[in-house]
């Protein structure tokens, strides 16, 4: 008898923990925290090659290459240093648009990002 | 006037406007001490680690050697020591029978463009036994600031971004950058004011003087796809449709390539710090990893030897091993 009732103290605690938690993460999603997208440059390649955020989001380009790349809008917007193996470069997006970028060292390597509202 | 001198096509004249006749006689002054293979249209020459000396130039030849890609400051996998293997190409260059009157470097001096890594290969250069140094600039030399530091360093009496000609015993030499302002999606770029100069630096010459050119990027298309290619090379090509004979000698793809093209030769040379992959056959143009007592085989130098008054040109690869 004493194990089940303390089962069932534990499962409504649970329950009532998971609701907290589930009241908490609506509360988090309906505020307009910004948040962080990863692409990758590995193999010549920006991956993905296009990525859609919302405003406000700080993008960041990570080179896994064993040589050199760049990150530089097209229209002028940003334009990263020269990234070595493992450097990083971020950018937050202000405003919605469609921002073409390429590696000004190697040119056959775009990528786009698409800022939404 | 010499057969190649003739820029008229005749009727039996292919579509690339070469006879068969043309082009053996071509391959012939293209091809002397080196291998050729025929891979899918392309031919190629490889890096002869034994090959048979060639024939000094007898007075009023001349001999110069190429290097290429020696990116100082890279450390990865594919070789990490950079140091060794710009050294090992420099004993081999002063192990040559005869001194080469000097030394073309078409490019990537440095991998991040930083004033020790310059510092260091200029440095290296000073025990070769050829005093003279020719550079133009791969991508990785002027990276950050549109090449400003590289034409500090060695863009003296140079025009534009760092191009420049010089006579040596008959020859012309053209030094040409295409790794600038280059465009998204595009390839490497010579522009229009580069190529307004080169027209107007050979409107003078002779069409029989032998005419060779030295850009990073190769001024043919080895292959677009990893942006092995200039945009507008054809158009500097056109300005030098007039001469008898032109060798083209470029870096950027670390392995030595070669082609004939009428009356055109173009050559690609090995890197002296690490090998590239042959195209396509990787996912991407990344330095490609041998086993260390492989290394030193697919790097190398390149030799070449102008005999006047004959149009020979002969090109001829060497590895480090």
């Amino acid at each position: 008898m004493k194990s089940k009732a303390t089962t069932y103290v534990f499962l409504a605690a649970a329950i009532a923990l998971y609701c907290l938690a589930k009241a908490a993460a609506v509360a988090v999603s309906a505020q307009p925290a910004p948040a962080a997208r990863d692409i990758k440059i590995d193999n010549f390649t920006f991956g993905p090659a296009e990525l859609t955020v919302p405003v406000g989001t700080t993008v960041m380009w990570a080179n896994r290459d064993d040589i050199p790349h760049t990150v530089v809008s097209t229209d002028k917007a940003f334009k990263s240093k020269v990234l070595d193996t493992d450097e990083k470069f971020s950018f937050t997006f202000s405003t919605p648009g469609t921002f073409p970028y390429f590696c000004s060292i190697h040119p056959k390597m775009t990528g786009k990002v698409v800022v939404q509202k | 006037m010499s057969e190649h001198e003739n820029n008229e096509l005749r009727p039996e004249d292919n579509a690339d406007g070469v006879d068969r006749r043309g082009f053996l006689k071509c391959m012939a002054w293209a091809g002397t001490g080196a291998f050729f293979q025929m891979e899918g249209g392309v031919l190629k020459s490889y890096s002869l680690s034994r090959m048979p000396r060639l024939e000094r130039p007898s007075a009023g030849g001349l001999s110069f050697v190429q290097i290429s890609d020696s990116h100082m400051g890279f450390n990865k996998a594919a070789n990490p020591d950079v140091v060794s293997t710009l050294k090992a190409a420099i004993d081999k260059i002063n192990a040559l029978p005869a001194r080469p009157e000097f030394m073309l470097h078409t490019g990537d001096i440095s991998h991040l463009s930083k004033p020790e890594e310059f510092d260091t290969v200029d440095q290296i250069l000073k025990s070769a036994g050829p005093k003279d140094v020719f550079f133009v600039p791969g991508e990785h030399d002027v990276l950050d600031d549109d090449g400003r530091q590289y034409l500090e360093r060695y863009g003296k009496g140079t025009r534009g971004g760092g191009w420049y000609s010089f006579d040596a015993k008959g020859a012309h030499f053209i030094g040409l950058v295409n790794v600038l302002n280059l465009k998204a999606g595009g390839l490497g770029t010579l522009g229009a004011e580069q190529l307004a100069w080169l027209q107007d630096d050979v409107k003078h010459l002779k069409h029989s003087t032998p005419i060779v050119v030295f850009a990073h990027i190769p001024l043919w298309s080895v292959y677009p796809q990893w942006g092995w290619g200039t945009e507008d090379s054809a158009q500097a090509l056109a300005a030098l449709k007039k001469f008898g004979s032109v060798s083209v000698l470029n870096g950027h793809i670390h392995q030595t390539m070669q082609k004939v093209e009428g009356r055109v030769t173009f050559h690609t040379a090995a890197s002296t710090a690490f090998p590239q992959p042959q195209p396509g056959t990787a996912d991407s143009p990344g330095p490609m990893k041998v086993p260390a007592d492989r290394l030193k085989a697919v790097l190398g130098i390149t030799d070449v030897t102008y005999v006047r008054g004959t149009h020979s040109l002969a090109i001829v690869d060497s590895s480090l091993a």
